[in-house]
């Protein structure tokens, strides 16, 4: 059963998934590296957020809605938007005071 | 320390809000300590599990496994939170009348209380799960480990005493109204979980990804105090999306429907008996 729902799962997640083009972000010492992100407005799109640190964090949209725990020495995908332009700060709900960052949507 | 606090406070404030409801809407149903109680233990455990295997899980279907599993934990939820708000429609006339008789408690009857431990114990599972992960990652960081152990049971604590003010203010409610009120709580607690859940299937991409209908973030941050508790209690979302209040109208349509349904007869009959 659990191969089944895997494949139910997959067959209907990936037409959506494979459109998204990807970004990637990486967290050291509790930042985002890069800090800005440019990406394009009314898509979705995909970013890898590769924590380095051996600490788990939570990538969070300040004024977008995503929420999603990135446990420590590991990747997640982060799916974000359609979004319109303007600007969008995230943060490491873990470690509010040094990890920001801002999405650029143009 | 604070920081730790704050992070603790909020993640046991939410699973101690649904268990004090769970509690208060079940006020008069023998053993539910007992239930709620397992649930909570039960819980506890899932989450150190769900710690353990995190990396796991976000790692499971090309990297959606969190959000698929975080909707289907909600989804759980509301079905558990819709068949308490139908059960207890068809019998809180019942125990209403039995907790009027001086110490007489009614046993929970044919209520099926493993719900109870269920819900709870997803509540106390995925908010734990939280904790634990958060509480690992600081003391493999760099804080001491005697502030983050009492800034974690500060927030604890007060996550704890928070969510029993709530219960003790909602059982102070005469019982009559008492279950009135827990089973709309219930309802828009069961819709707003369903509108998160539709959240999560939209960030996996199993359901389609939406601009945000309207934006009250300026108003009411989610992030806020307020906004947190509101967004617990009732669902509020500053910034939803159609499919979210789809499912949020679509979950508080069906619940309400079935409790209609189901509490009509019982009640006409009760009647005639007193
Ligand atoms: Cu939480």
């Amino acid at each position: 059963m659990g191969k089944m729902f895997a494949a139910v799962t997959l067959g209907i997640a990936i037409p959506f998934l494979a459109m998204a083009s990807t970004y990637e972000v990486n967290i050291k010492d509790h930042r985002f590296d890069p800090t800005t992100l440019t990406i394009p407005a009314g898509e979705r799109v995909k970013l890898m957020v590769n924590n380095l640190d051996p600490t788990v964090e939570e990538f969070e949209g300040e004024n977008f809605d995503v929420e999603k725990i990135i446990p420590g020495k590991s990747k997640a995908a982060v799916f974000v938007g359609p979004l319109e332009p303007g600007e969008y700060e995230f943060i490491g709900e873990f470690h509010r005071d040094t990890a920001k960052g801002k999405l650029i949507v143009e | 320390m604070l920081g730790t606090a704050v992070i603790v406070f909020r993640e046991v404030l939410e699973a101690a809000l649904i268990v004090s409801i769970l509690m208060a809407a079940t006020a008069g149903v023998r053993s539910r300590n007992v239930w709620v109680g397992t649930g909570v233990l039960l819980g506890l455990g899932a989450a150190f599990g769900v710690a353990l295997f995190a990396g796991e899980i976000a790692g499971a279907f090309q990297g959606v496994g969190q959000e698929l599993f975080n909707a289907t934990v909600l989804l759980t939820a509301v079905t558990m939170l819709a068949w308490h708000n139908i059960w207890m429609s068809q019998h809180s006339k019942k125990i209403v009348a039995h907790l009027k008789e001086v110490g007489a408690q009614i046993s929970g009857g044919s209520l099926p209380l493993g719900y109870l431990t269920i819900t709870a114990g997803l509540a106390v599972m995925r908010e734990g799960s939280e904790v634990v992960l958060f509480m690992y990652g600081v003391a493999a960081g760099d804080s001491s480990p005697v502030e983050m152990l009492s800034g974690g049971l500060l927030g604890a604590a007060g996550g704890v005493a928070v969510g029993s003010l709530l219960y003790l203010g909602l059982v102070r409610i005469p019982v009559k109204w008492l279950f009135r009120v827990t089973g709309w709580i219930i309802l828009l607690l069961a819709a707003g979980l369903a509108a998160s859940a539709a959240g999560y299937l939209s960030q996996a991409g199993l359901l389609p990804s939406q601009a945000p209908l309207w934006n009250t973030g300026d108003i009411l941050s989610e992030k806020s105090v307020i906004g947190q508790l509101l967004h617990i209690l009732i669902g509020y979302q500053a910034r939803p999306t159609a499919i979210q209040v789809a499912f949020y109208l679509a979950t508080m349509a069906l619940i309400g429907a079935g409790m209609k349904w189901i509490g009509r007869e019982p009640g006409r009959r009760l009647q005639q008996v007193s």
